[in-house]
C-alpha cells in the first residue's frame, strides 16, 4: 500500500496520460481503420492496392519502429513540427488502424451479398450501400475482435514511455530511482491495467447484448 | 540530402532504441585505433598486481567467487569514458570498468577472467540481491534509500548533476537559466525528477528517452536545448564531440558513486574499501582517471571513502 500512496503523484497523472493516449488513438484508429476497410473493398483497383499496401506495411512493422520513425526520423524532414504526445497518438493510430481495418473487413464479409444487391436494385450508390446497409451490419458482428484490438492498443500505449510521454509505462523507472520496491509498484501498475481492461470488457458485453444479430 | 539525413535518423533511432546490441559480429575486426574515443585502448595499458592468498571468512559472495573461479560484474555499456562496450570487439572500457578490474585484482582474481554483464539502472538492486552479479560498478549513486536494499563500498568517484549544451549556446549557464528551454534526460532518472520537482523548466519542456545517446542526438538536431545528468557522463559525450558540445560546468548536486554489493556482506565491503583506499593513496586511482575520464580535460576530485 505504501508504494501506491507514497507515489500517488506518479500513479495519478501517469495513468491519466495513458487514458488520454488510449482514447485519442482509439477514436483515431476506429475512423482511419474503417476508411481503410472501405478502400480495401472498393470497386476501384487503385484504392484497393493502396489499402492493401498500407495494411501490409503497418501491420508488419514493429510498433517501436513506428514510434522511432515519428520521434527520431520524421523531425529531420522539416515538414510540420509535432510534439511527443501527438507523435505518440499518430504512431499508435497508424499501427492500430491496420488491425482495425482487417477486423472491419472480416465483418463486411459476413454481410450476405443479397443485402448489397438489394441496395443496388433500389438504386443506391456504392457509398450509400456501404455506409447505410453493409457497414452497420458489419460492425455489429465484429464487436469482440474489435474490442480485443482496442485492449491490445491500451497495452501498447506503454511503449510511449520510451519516447518521452510520461504514462503508466514510465512508472517503474521513476520508482526505481526513488528507491521504492519495484515489484510492488509493478503489481499496482498491473492492477491499474486490469481495471481499465475490465471497463472495456464491460463495454464489449453490453454492446454485444444490444447489437446481437439474429440470423 | 534530405533522404540521407532521414536515413541517418532512422538508423540512429532504430539502433539506439534496441537495448540488445548486436554481439560484435558486424564486419571484420576493426583496425586498432577505431575504439580510441572509448578510452579502452589507452586503458589497456593499465595493469593491476593480482593479490595472492586472499581469504575472506564470513563472506558468502566471496565464497561463491572462489568456487566459481571467475567473476561476474555488473556495469553500464553505453556511457563513454565510464562504462562502454566497444561494438566491434565486445570489450568493455572506461573508468568504472577499470575500477572493477582493480577490485578484482585486489580480491585475488585475474581481471581477464571478469565477465561484464550489462545491467540497466532499473534492475540494479534486484540483480545484486539475486546474486546474478558479484558486484556492480556503473555510475551507481550512494543514497540512503538504496542503502536499505544493497551495500556500498566507496565512494570511488564524486560527480554532480550538470548540463550538456550545444557549443554555440551561451544562453544556458546553469540550472537557473533553464526556464523556457527543452531539457532531456533518461526516463524517470533522478536528474529529470529533480528538474520536474524543482520546476527548473516548464513541464511541457521536459523530454525523456531511454538512453542518453538519444538525448544527445536530439540536442545536436536542436530539438532539445540541454541534456542533464551527472557531469561525469556528460563529459564523456563532450569529449566525443568537442566541436559541437560542451558541459556548462555548474554542478548542482553531489552524486557519490559506490560499488554495489550484496546487503550486509560487511567482510567483503571492508575488503573492497581497503583496495580502494590503497589505490587512492598510491596513485593508481589518479592513473586510472587520467587514462579514461581525464581525457576530457577536466580535473579529478579525489573522493573520501565512507566506511559504515
Amino acid at each position: 500500500m505504501d508504494v501506491l500512496f507514497n507515489n500517488l503523484d506518479l500513479f495519478g497523472p501517469f495513468f491519466l496520460r495513458t487514458i488520454e493516449l488510449f482514447v485519442l488513438s482509439a477514436v483515431g484508429s476506429l475512423i482511419w481503420g474503417t476508411i481503410l476497410a472501405m478502400l480495401r473493398v472498393s470497386p476501384v483497383p487503385v484504392f484497393r492496392a493502396v489499402g492493401t499496401a498500407y495494411v501490409t506495411i503497418a501491420r508488419n512493422t514493429p510498433l517501436t519502429l513506428v514510434f522511432a520513425f515519428f520521434v527520431f526520423a520524421y523531425p529531420l524532414l522539416d515538414i510540420v513540427k509535432v510534439d511527443y504526445f501527438p507523435a505518440a497518438v499518430i504512431a499508435l493510430t497508424v499501427y492500430t488502424s491496420a488491425f482495425i481495418c482487417e477486423v472491419v473487413r472480416s465483418g463486411i464479409n459476413t454481410v450476405p451479398v443479397g443485402q448489397a444487391e438489394a441496395g443496388r436494385a433500389l438504386g443506391l450508390t456504392f457509398a450509400q450501400i456501404l455506409g447505410q446497409v453493409v457497414l452497420p451490419q458489419a460492425l455489429r458482428s465484429v464487436v469482440p475482435p474489435l474490442i480485443s484490438t482496442l485492449i491490445a492498443l491500451l497495452k501498447n500505449t506503454t511503449i510511449a514511455a520510451g519516447f518521452s510521454v510520461a504514462e503508466a509505462g514510465a512508472i517503474r523507472s521513476y520508482l526505481s530511482e526513488r528507491g521504492e520496491n519495484q515489484l510492488v509498484g509493478l503489481l499496482w501498475v498491473a492492477l491499474g491495467f486490469i481495471i481499465l481492461v475490465a471497463v472495456l470488457s464491460f463495454v464489449q458485453r453490453s454492446l454485444e447484448k444490444r447489437w446481437s444479430v439474429a440470423r | 540530402m534530405r533522404i540521407r539525413t532521414l536515413a541517418v535518423g532512422l538508423l540512429v533511432g532504430g539502433l539506439t532504441m534496441t537495448t540488445m546490441t548486436a554481439c560484435g559480429k558486424e564486419g571484420t575486426p576493426a583496425t586498432p585505433g577505431s575504439g580510441d574515443q572509448s578510452g579502452s585502448n589507452a586503458a589497456a595499458a593499465l595493469t593491476y598486481p593480482v593479490a595472492t592468498g586472499v581469504d575472506l571468512a564470513g563472506s558468502p559472495v566471496f565464497a561463491k567467487m572462489k568456487s566459481a573461479g571467475a567473476l561476474t560484474v555488473g556495469a553500464k555499456d553505453d556511457q563513454p569514458g565510464l562504462g562502454q562496450k566497444d561494438p566491434t570487439t565486445g570489450k568493455f572500457g572506461g573508468f568504472d570498468i577499470e575500477i572493477a578490474k582493480l577490485v578484482s585484482a585486489g580480491l585475488g582474481f585475474d581481471p581477464e577472467k571478469i565477465t561484464f554483464r550489462t545491467v540497466d539502472s532499473g534492475a540494479r538492486e534486484q540483480t545484486i540481491a539475486n546474486g546474478d552479479v558479484n558486484y556492480y560498478v556503473g555510475t551507481y549513486s550512494i543514497t540512503d534509500k538504496r542503502k536499505a536494499l544493497v551495500s556500498f563500498a566507496g565512494p570511488y568517484f564524486i560527480a554532480g548533476q550538470d548540463l550538456l549544451v550545444r557549443k554555440d549556446d551561451t544562453s544556458i549557464t546553469g540550472k537557473d537559466t533553464l526556464k523556457g528551454k527543452k531539457v532531456c534526460s533518461v526516463t524517470g532518472s533522478t536528474p529529470i525528477q529533480k528538474v520536474r520537482s524543482e520546476n527548473l523548466t516548464e513541464p511541457g519542456n521536459i523530454v525523456e528517452f531511454q538512453k542518453y545517446s538519444q538525448c544527445v542526438e536530439k540536442l545536436l538536431s536542436k530539438d532539445v536545448d540541454a541534456v542533464t545528468t551527472d557531469d561525469a557522463i556528460l563529459k564523456g559525450y563532450a569529449a566525443q564531440d568537442p566541436d559541437n558540445l560542451k558541459v556548462v560546468g555548474q554542478t548542482f548536486s553531489t552524486e557519490k558513486y559506490g560499488i554495489g554489493l550484496n546487503k550486509d556482506d560487511k567482510v567483503l565491503r571492508d575488503k573492497v574499501n581497503e583496495i580502494l583506499q590503497k589505490a587512492l593513496d598510491d596513485g593508481t586511482w589518479q592513473k586510472i582517471y587520467d587514462a579514461t575520464l581525464g581525457k576530457s580535460g577536466s580535473q579529478a576530485k579525489k573522493p573520501t571513502l565512507e566506511k559504515y
